[in-house]
């Protein structure tokens, strides 16, 4: 018997964006009224059972919801007898999660390769000027990298749980992917923090950059201008596809970064409902979110010329910079700050 | 070849928590660890049924699949174990099995739960057969030395079978038709797939 209820999934995932958003006001109030797993009604010995029928295993599992009981063990959490929600729980991450991250992320991987094939590099296309103009402080250099380098480790161990046993174990065999893999867990739990500090300081330093403004809907229309030579929407100090980055960064790394402190401190914020939930919302928006910085990646280093500058010495070209973001160097030559 | 199964009859368990006993001294399990539990439903109230409850050796078991190192594998006869040596105490099998079957040592904050420990129907692990290794990870290989899950052995009512699937459910045929009723057999269609009598 298999059970499939992706639309029973959906609904703990709004209940848990609700959780979501609740934790990150910060009220602990909230923690207790997390999601209640195994209600009293569904039980069925709550009905009389006249001792004599058939127990409903298959109601109960029909229900979906798990058997409560008691036990004279310390362990609380035994007393629950059956959760059928594990199974649900294992068609989820084992099944729906593994297919679809891997055609995200692969398929992005592919999909920028037959960009570069197909359009190659954008260039300056006045050439560099030899001039150039501040773009990014040191402060917001570091931030960026602090945040990249951790994005980047907590993504490959991350990768590493989902698809490390099909791609690398056939590779490495079991004991050396078993020795890795433990490692990967705790570098995956402590790089977690430089990650969080920087999207944290991330949005402080950019948030005001970011709202869309008067240029972007042009930006949009224009493609970006990445699919035609020549074409330059103006932009101020990030377009919109960057701004794209940016909010998938806070939202998607918001909740990635909320539900991965959930998922170090299993029982604390709820039950074991709770942590699956937690499990599933982190590995969805941590697969969307490696899509996203692949495309972050691709631009910012083989898509354009110039654009590596901007957050390697933090001095762009001005020419570069009159292309992609006419409306911040101008404003920049002026005096302007951003 | 057998297929070995659990069966637990709640219409004969009386909760003397023996199985859980036994379990814990055959193979010196740790404080904190319970391989097998007896979960007592609707304690004092009428239609009170207690229930065995241990790693049921699904077929189609869900550790197995969510396990990120692979660490599981399934014997000739049908039960689930795993190594120790490869496993990395992420917890993954714990919220994906329907029984609560896997157990840590630790509490887990920060990735710190050890290595998982489940009942291994009295059949050891990876290591050599009753070797000082094998028993110091996993207990000790009953099935190796031609008997079946203490467990079930010395429960004093057989309301907790374990044994070849095929045998036990026709034990449990047998006493359904007898008295006139069955009791479920909890677990049984979720581990297996199909109740007991068909």
């Amino acid at each position: 018997m298999t059970l499939t209820s992706t639309g029973s999934w959906l609904g703990r995932a709004l209940r848990a964006f609700a959780v979501v958003g609740i934790l990150a006001i910060g009220s602990s109030v909230a923690l207790a009224q997390a999601p209640a797993p195994l209600s009293g009604d569904n039980n069925p010995t709550a009905r009389p059972m006249a001792g004599h029928t058939n127990p409903s295993e298959a109601d109960m599992l029909r229900a979906l919801q798990g058997v409560q009981g008691q036990v004279t063990i310390p362990d609380r959490k035994a007393g629950t007898l059956v959760q059928p929600q594990g199974r649900t729980w294992r068609e989820t991450m084992a099944g729906t999660i593994r297919a679809w991250g891997a055609w995200l992320v692969f398929g992005m991987i592919a999909l920028v390769t037959l960009f570069y094939l197909m359009r190659g590099s954008v260039m300056i296309d006045g050439g560099r000027s030899g001039r150039t103009i501040t773009r990014f402080t040191e402060f917001e250099r570091f931030n960026h990298w602090m945040t990249a380098s951790a994005f980047i480790t907590l993504a490959l161990t991350g990768l590493n749980v989902t698809y490390g046993r099909y791609l690398l174990l056939p590779l490495l065999g079991p004991e050396a992917f078993s020795t890795w893999s433990a490692f990967a867990k705790l570098l995956h739990n402590f790089v977690a923090f430089p990650f969080i500090l920087g999207i944290v300081l991330m949005c402080v330093n950019w948030i005001a950059y970011n709202f869309p403004n008067r240029y972007d809907w042009n930006w949009i229309m224009q493609g970006g201008g990445i699919f035609t030579k020549g074409v330059h929407p103006p932009a101020k100090k990030f377009n919109f596809g960057q701004k794209v980055v940016f909010w998938s960064v806070m939202i998607f790394g918001g909740i990635i970064a909320v539900s991965g402190i959930m998922l170090l401190f299993p029982f604390w914020f709820g039950t074991l409902e709770t942590v699956q939930l937690m499990a599933v919302l982190h590995s969805i928006f941590a697969l969307i979110l490696t899509a996203v910085i692949i495309g972050h990646i691709y631009i910012g280093t083989l898509g354009m010329e110039g654009a590596w500058d901007a957050m390697y010495t933090g001095e762009v070209d001005e020419r570069w910079a009159k292309e992609h973001h006419s409306v911040w160097a101008a404003e920049a030559k002026a005096g302007g700050d951003d | 070849m057998a297929r070995m199964k659990f069966l637990l009859d709640a219409e004969r368990c009386i909760e003397c928590n023996a199985c859980v006993t036994a379990c814990k001294n055959e193979h010196e399990v740790p404080w904190g660890i319970n391989r097998r539990r007896v979960v007592t439903l609707n304690d004092g109230k009428p239609g009170e049924r207690s229930i065995s409850m241990a790693c049921m050796h699904c077929t189609d078991a869900p550790c197995m699949a969510v396990c990120p190192v692979d660490c599981f594998y399934k014997t000739a006869d049908g039960v689930v174990l795993h190594s120790k040596d490869l496993c990395i105490g992420c917890g993954y099998c714990f919220y994906a099995c329907p029984f609560g079957a896997p157990q840590y040592p630790q509490a887990g904050n920060f990735g710190s739960r050890g290595k998982m420990d489940k009942c291994t129907f009295c059949n050891g692990g990876p290591e050599a057969d009753n070797t000082p290794a094998e028993y110091a990870k996993y207990g000790r290989n009953r099935i190796a030395e031609g008997k079946l899950p203490l467990c079930a052995e010395m429960c004093a009512t057989k309301a907790l079978l374990g044994g070849d699937g095929d045998v036990i459910a026709g034990i449990y045929r047998e006493r359904t038709a007898t008295r006139g009723y069955g009791s479920g057999a909890w677990g049984w269609s979720t581990a297996y797939g199909q109740p007991p009598r068909s």
